[in-house]
This record gives structure tokens, sequence and C-alpha cells, in this order.
């Protein structure tokens, strides 16, 4: 059953980051045409993640379609509905998704630059083109002038090579799951002691067995006498063609970030000294500005971080020792994007152990227990930024030249459990890990909720004193566009180009 | 829980009535004119919910014809004392209010007849888990304001320097004893625990186990011929976990994350036959007597979310009805569920029709975690009107108070103790 991968027909970018291709512009386009469009994406090289010896291609490109571009394109409504539920429902159109999400107030999508709740602010298609630096104007027109008939240009999205930084400054991206492409995890369900980066494969490519040892739901074809047949079979269905399979669904939100905004605050709150503001702002993100986390690497080895040294330091650490936050505040934004827990509270050994913390009647681990087992909601991110960089200093005193943010991408096979909950549950959520009622430093709303009237806070836990509550947060980032896309496997893309 | 059948016919209006209790979608007005919620000291939560019951049908899978239901209205919530108490006290308050909402139930009688009408459908609960037993509705008011008041002065504080620790809380302890003596914070003592319910608390504890004891060598006796009924179960059961219907789903979503903490609502059929039947009845009953006797500090096995929570049997035994009060938003309950405490969730609900195939009754189930969260929104009921007394505050919110005020109230404390303590405001 556990056949190798096939690389060949799973697109780049579950397994790169394209960081050579510092260069890089995203499409999102409506199709015109139905049969141009499916021309072109039938004839079209779409980069895969094998790794070919010789240089590096100067372009790469990838290809998703949000429900309605499939739609369009002619998928039947049948098969479309077997796609997950919140992917068919798109992400701007429900408001219900949107409270649950934060996308509420100033990050509403009626007021988004693309994908809010009007059907034709909803793409079609994303290409995403990638390219070496000087590569990619040319083939970024090259592209377009396919496209006349095919698709209607809604816009590009831009990115720019901040160098590893984002916006505000910090480092990004230090820290991604390590995904199992060689399928060492045995396909079962069985508690995890201890923390590990290493993912399931089926966490974030559709068709394999996922962290619970189950494949996640996605549309099975009849294979016999139809297109379906150049579809690889399901491997817990053999007599099923697996339209999702070495697929994943890919979230992009396009986030502007209020630099001068962010700065100006903490300096104030600083009272104008620079290492405290930057000490604030490292407390928020739960880095240092470099990326050192906040917190001292743990002794024993994390599966899935690597042995390396630098690995090691940047993604080798757990918050176990630090249960109250007195070094990484709890609320800080690494800290709810990826709390780093097991399946039970830490030092679970022995049988009675086991058994007296399932039971929850360790009261002493009761506190650091409220989130746990983040092996079921790690996101792969690819996102980029946009606009113009301006240092903490800059930021103080002028105001950048255009808007500035981060196309935030995410990749992972199932969107309720993994991007939807990390959003909801643990960086919209003002209860998360029982704080008293804030939101995440950096992405939070600030809206007081019905109930709540103030989530406009951050709270950094001191030794030996009352916590430091910063209150009066002002929003720092807006969302301003956003789509659920499904990014699918090579033969599934000819699929979809053809049946 | 009150259970009222709903006259034919009677659904939308009694839907339009409900729906005026409410300020947003589900969410109760807490001084609404047909029941004012805010006025009633000792209410924790209280909810109506029409039990459209959309996958009874599912019975037939077992080669059974599902018996004709009727649609019913319940209402239920969650007080201090004994149910019949509030239920008269909603009533003296709120007659009229009541009438025109139980007027859509068949029989209902006119007039002051309505109180004894209610208690007659009141349903005994099969098993009820409070999140911390005892601490009333005055409580929780009284611990929140007690530790807003202490959240706002420990901030005003700022910094307290090494070796204050001892220092700092008394000025706090003193802070809370001057805003008490001038009125502006209130710890009233709890009245005492009535005797008999002491006496029925203990002779629960007691009996429940002796009983245990007395049937062991009858159930030894029986546990192969067990094992063998239910693995035999196991593996012939159908499971029925579909994805649920995107409208219904829209209908629930409506509903939910207004605030801090939602309403869950479901229902489903016991499988038929007497081994399912039994089996839920000593399971349930099992679950209460832990919910009673072992949890109710704060947390149900490793769930620290849910602040009430009740199972209830409804036409005798044929369905069973869950409702609890969680904080977060659904995804994030049922990941608990699945995650932390899937076994307990398989012995009592895997005697449900349809619901994901165990193993040995606590093994995979719930751990099927797609099929298990198809199930649970294919069987929930949307809340026509919810209340929720203590906004904004989560379960642990609450624990937090408690601890705050008991902090008060320690003779000695360790400084690592005050640390945790001032960090908890």
């Amino acid at each position: 059953m556990s056949d190798a991968i096939d690389f060949s027909d799973v697109q780049g970018l579950l397994r790169f980051g394209y960081k050579h291709h510092t260069e890089s512009a995203f499409a999102l386009l409506r199709v015109r045409n139905r049969a141009a469009a499916r021309a072109w994406l039938a004839s079209t090289p779409v980069a895969t993640a094998a790794i070919n010896s010789g240089p590096l291609p100067p372009t790469a490109l990838q290809v998703a379609f949000s429900a309605e571009g499939l739609r369009e394109l002619g998928l039947s409504p049948q098969v479309l509905s077997e796609f997950a539920p919140e992917f068919v429902a798109g992400l701007g159109t429900d408001p219900n998704r949107s409270r649950r999400l934060g996308d509420v107030g100033s990050n509403d999508p009626a007021h988004w630059q693309w994908g809010g709740p009007a059907a034709e602010q909803v793409p079609h298609v994303l290409v995403m083109a990638y390219a070496l630096p000087g590569h990619l104007n040319r083939y970024a027109f090259e592209l377009e002038s396919h496209w006349g008939v095919a698709f209607e240009l809604m816009r590009w999205l831009q990115t720019s090579d901040m160098g590893g930084v984002e916006p505000f400054g910090f480092t990004d991206g230090v820290s991604q799951p390590e995904i199992d492409w060689s399928r060492t995890i045995a396909a079962e369900d069985k508690d995890r002691l201890a923390y590990g980066n290493l993912a399931c494969l089926g966490e974030f490519l559709l068709g394999y067995p996922n962290e619970y040892g189950r494949y996640t739901a996605r549309p099975l074809l009849d294979p016999v006498g139809t297109a379906a047949a150049l579809l690889p079979r399901a491997e817990d269905a053999p007599d099923r063609a697996d339209l999702g399979r070495n697929g994943s669904y890919l979230v992009l939100r396009t986030l502007r970030q209020d630099v001068p905004g962010f700065w100006r605050f903490l300096d104030a709150q600083a009272g104008g000294d620079a290492a405290e503001r930057r000490r604030l702002a490292e407390s928020m993100v739960g880095r240092r500005m470099d990326g050192q986390p906040l917190v001292p690497p743990a002794a024993s080895t994390i599966a899935g971080v690597g042995t390396e040294a630098k690995a090691r330091a940047r993604n080798g650490f757990t918050f176990d020792d630090d249960a109250a936050g007195l070094r990484c505040p709890v609320g800080a934004h690494i800290r709810r994007a990826n709390p780093r827990n097991a399946d039970l509270p830490v030092d679970t050994q022995g049988l009675i152990s086991r058994a007296v913390r399932m039971l929850g009647l360790d009261s002493a681990v009761l506190h650091a227990d409220a989130v746990a087992s983040v092996r079921f909601h790690r996101v792969l991110r690819r996102g980029r930024e946009y606009g113009e960089r301006l240092s903490p200093a800059q930021a103080l005193t002028m105001a950048p030249s255009a808007e500035t943010g981060l196309q935030f991408i995410c990749l992972c096979a199932d969107l309720a459990r993994q991007f939807e909950f990390v959003q909801g549950a643990w960086i919209a959520g003002t209860k998360f890990a029982a704080l008293p009622h804030e939101g995440d430093p950096l992405l939070g709303n600030r809206l007081p909720a019905p109930d709540e009237p103030d989530t406009a806070r951050f709270t950094m836990p001191r030794e030996g004193c009352p916590s430091r509550v910063i209150t009066g947060m002002p929003q720092f980032v807006d969302v301003v566009g956003g789509a659920y896309f499904f990014l699918p496997g090579l033969r599934a893309l000819r699929y979809l180009a053809t049946a | 829980m009150v259970l009222a059948e709903v006259r034919p016919g009677h659904e939308q209006p009694l839907r339009d009535v409900l729906a005026q209790m409410n300020s947003g979608p589900g969410q109760a007005d807490p001084g609404n004119r047909l029941l004012p919620f805010g006025r009633f000291e000792s209410l924790h939560f209280a909810r109506f919910a029409i039990l459209d019951d959309t996958t009874h049908a599912d019975l037939a899978a077992h080669g059974v014809t599902p018996a004709a239901l009727p649609t019913y209205l319940a209402f239920f919530g969650d007080c201090d004392g004994p149910a019949e108490a509030q239920l008269d006290e909603f009533v003296r308050v709120a007659q009229g209010g009541l009438l025109e909402v139980f007027t859509h139930c068949v029989d209902c009688p006119a007039g002051s007849a309505l109180a004894a009408w209610l208690r007659a459908r009141n349903l005994p609960v099969a098993a009820a888990y409070a999140n911390w037993t005892g601490r009333t509705a005055r409580r929780v008011r009284e611990e929140r304001a007690i530790a807003e008041a202490l959240g706002r002065r420990v901030q005003a504080l700022g910094t307290t320097g090494s070796g204050q620790l001892q220092a700092v809380r008394q000025q706090l302890v003193d802070f809370v004893a001057a805003e008490r003596r001038e009125g502006r914070l209130l710890v009233t003592p709890d009245p005492p625990t009535p005797a008999g319910w002491q006496l029925r608390n203990l002779g629960n504890i007691i009996a429940i186990p002796l009983i245990g004891l007395v049937a062991l060598p009858f159930l030894l006796l029986y546990s192969p011929l067990f094992v063998w009924q239910l693995r035999r179960r196991e593996l012939a059961d159908p499971e029925i976990v579909p994805a649920p219907d995107v409208d219904h789903v829209a209908e629930l979503a409506t509903f939910e994350d207004r605030g801090v903490t939602n309403a869950f609502t479901a229902l489903g059929s016991v499988k038929p036959g007497r081994f399912r039947r039994n089996l839920v009845t000593v399971l349930v009953a099992l679950l209460d007597y832990a919910a009673r006797h072992v949890y109710g500090r704060g947390h149900l096995t490793r769930v620290q979310t849910i602040h009430f929570a009740r199972w209830v049997f409804i036409d005798d035994k044929q369905r069973l009805l869950f409702a609890s009060n969680y904080d977060g938003i659904l995804e994030s309950y049922m990941d608990d569920f699945i995650n932390k405490v899937a076994w307990g969730l398989n012995l009592v609900f895997s005697n449900g029709v349809g619901y994901p195939r165990t193993k040995w009754l606590v093994a995979e189930g719930a751990r099927n975690s797609q099929a298990f969260k198809n199930y649970l929104r294919r069987h929930q009921v949307a809340n026509s009107v919810w209340y929720k007394a203590s906004a904004g505050l989560t379960a642990m919110d609450l624990a937090r108070h408690t601890r705050i005020r008991e902090g008060l109230e320690r003779s000695t404390m360790s400084d690592r103790d005050i640390e945790d303590w001032l960090r908890s405001m």
C-alpha cells in the first residue's frame, strides 16, 4: 500500500518554497472561454516536485482553482460536492465563516480588494509565476499574451523580495512542518507523547493517510471508460480514481500590514526607547527579529527538526519549560500559531500516569492541557511579501510609498481542521490557552465581541510580579483579499483540462 | 428539561414567537418581554429548541420501521437548586409570556395551571455535568466583580520589587475587605446545602459502587457473552455518516460564534434491541456518577471548556438528547472530543444509530474524525433561543475567578503561589 510518492505528479510548491526564484507574481483569472481555458491548462508546463539535475529553470509555474473555477471548467456539481465543504463554499462568501475566522470589521470580505462575496470578485484560476531574478517581467508578459481568449485577468498580486523578512522586520517562514515524504510514519492512530515536527504526508497531500491514519475525504471517481482513467487509483479504494491524490488545498489571503502603525504604537509604549520597543515587538512575535526563538532549545531532539545546529536553535524547542509564558508570552504570535505540544501533557510516562492524565485527574497539568495535539493543526506556509520594506526606524518617521503586507499562502489537506482551526480558534480566538481576552497580537482585529468589551490587549507575564498588560492595541493587519483554492496533482490537472 | 409536544401545524408560529425573545440569531435578549431571563438570579443558562428529528429515519438501516414520533419543544436550563423551583419562578414572573409560547403545544392549559403542567413535563436528566459543582450564579457574579476590580488594581500597581509579594497580597486583601465594607464588592456566603440533598448525594456515592460490587460475580459470568454480543454488533451495525446537508449546517452556523460560548443540542435514536438499550442505560448512569462525584471541579475528563452538559432519554429511551454549553468554535469543541476524550464519547454514543464504527466500545469511533464530525453535525438541532448569564466568560475564566477569590481567603500563601495568583488577574 505504501507506494513511494510520484514527485512528478505533485506541484512543486508542496515541496519547495522556490527561494531562489525571488521574483514572483500571482495572477487571479476568470474563465472567459471554457475550451480555450482548458486548452491553455492542458498545454502549459507546470513545475513539479521532482528534482531535476542541471541548472535551475529560470521560471516555474503553479496552477490552482477555486470551486467556482472548477465549475466554470465544467466539473460536475456531484464531483465538486465531494471536495471539502469549506472549499466549495469559499473563503469570503459566508458571514458565518467570516465571523469564525475574525474576518469582520475592517477585515470584512465586503471591503476586500478581491475574493469578496460578489460573484465577480471570486477568481476562478490562480496562476503562480516564480522566476529567477530578472526573469519575471518577460515571463508574466508572455503568460498574459496567451490568455486573451481564455481568461480575463482580474489582477496580478505582486510580491517583493524582502530577503526572508516580513514587512514588520521579522525573519519569516522559520518554522515549517517537515513532511514525511518517504512515508516512514505508519498509517495508524496512536497517541504521540512528544511534540514532533514530522507530519504525515496526508496532512498536506490528499490521497495519503493523515495523522489519524485515515484518508481525508476527496472526490473519488469511477475510472471505467471515462477520462478519469488517467487519474491515480485511490489507495483506500483501489477501484476508484482519486481526483485529490497529490493535490492540496491552498489558502491565499492578502494581509495588509500597517508598518508605521506597528512601530509607532510600540515606540509610544516604550517611551521612545529603541531597545525596549524592539523587546516588546519580539514578545508579541515570540521570536527575535533575526528569527531566534525566545525560549532555549529543548534538551532532547525533536523529530523532523533536523540535527543541524541552526535548525535546532531556531526550531528545536517547545514551550514545556515556559508554561507561564515568562520567556515567551502565552499569547505571542508563534505560540498561538503552533503551541508545540503533544497528545498528552508533558512528561507522561508509564501506564498509570497515562491513565491518570487521560482521565484528566492530574490537576497539576490541566491548565497547560487547555491546548493539545498540535499535530492535527499544522499548515505549510508559502507566503510572499509585497510592497516596500521600511526599517523600524524609518517606519517611525515616514510612510511606505505603497501598500505593504504579506500574500499569506498556506497548504493543507483538511481546511476545517488545519487552516480554519488555527485561524479561528488560536489566532482570532480571544480565549486562547485560557488567556482572559485578547486576540493575536499581530493579526487580531481588536473588535469587541458582543459580550466582550475589550480584546485590544496583550499580556506579558513577568517574574515576581503581576503581568504587564498592554492595552489599546490598534489593528496592525487588515485582511484585504482571499480565497480557497485546490492545487491539483499533475494528472488531476490534466483531467480537469480534458474531462 | 420540559418536553412538550408541538401542536400539528403550529411549528412556524411557535418559531415566530420564540424569535421574539432574541436580540440576535438564536441569542436571547436578557430583558425580553416574554421571558426576561436576566431577572432570574439563580439561572446560568437556558434554551428553547424545537426537536426536529431529521435522522430518525436512519433506523431503517437496522431493518426497523421508524415509529412516528411527535415534534417536541424542549425548554431547559441550568440553575442553582431544584429545577421545579426554577420552573415555578419562571411562571411567577412570566406566566403570560410562557403561555404565548406553550399555547403552540398540545394540551397547554390556560392561566395558573401552567406551573403544574410544566412540572408534569419535566423529564428526569439521565446524566448531568456541571463545570463546578456548587458554584452558584450569584457566586459567579460576585467573583467576576472581585476579579475585575483586582485586575484593575494590579495593573495600577505596575511592577513590584522582589521580596514585596507578601505585602502586595496583603494590600490586595485589604483593598477587597475595604470594598466589601463599602458594599461595592460582595462575598455572600453560600446558603447551606439542604440536608436532603447531602443525604441523597452520599447515598448515590455509595450506592453505585455497592451495586457494582454485588453485581460483580454476575458480570464476570456474563462477560464472555457480553463480548460476543458486543463485537457481533460492532462489526455489523451500519455506519451512517454522510456529509451533513449544506443548508442544515448553514442554519446551525448562523447561531454560532456570537460570543465566546456556544450551545450544542443533538438528538439521536438508540440502536434497536434490548442489548443496546440496557448498555446505554448503564453507561449513562456511570457517566452521571463520574460527572457528579469524580469531576465537577473545572473539567470533565480532560475537557475544560464545558459549562454544563446533560444527557436525557426521551420517548421511552428510543432517543437520547445531548445538550451542552461549550467555549470556543465548534471545530475546537469537536477536536477536543476527538483528541482528548474519544473513548468517553464512544462509550455512550456508539449505542446511537449510525455512529462511526467502534472497536471494543472505546477505540476508533470518534477517532474517525471526519465521519464523527459528519455524524455530529447531522444530529445537531438548532436552538431557537439561548441565554447565558455570564456574558463573555469561559469556563476557564470562571475557574480563574474562583481561584482569585480563594486566594483572598487563604490564611497564608507562598511567594510562588502569590506570583501565580497575581498573574491570573
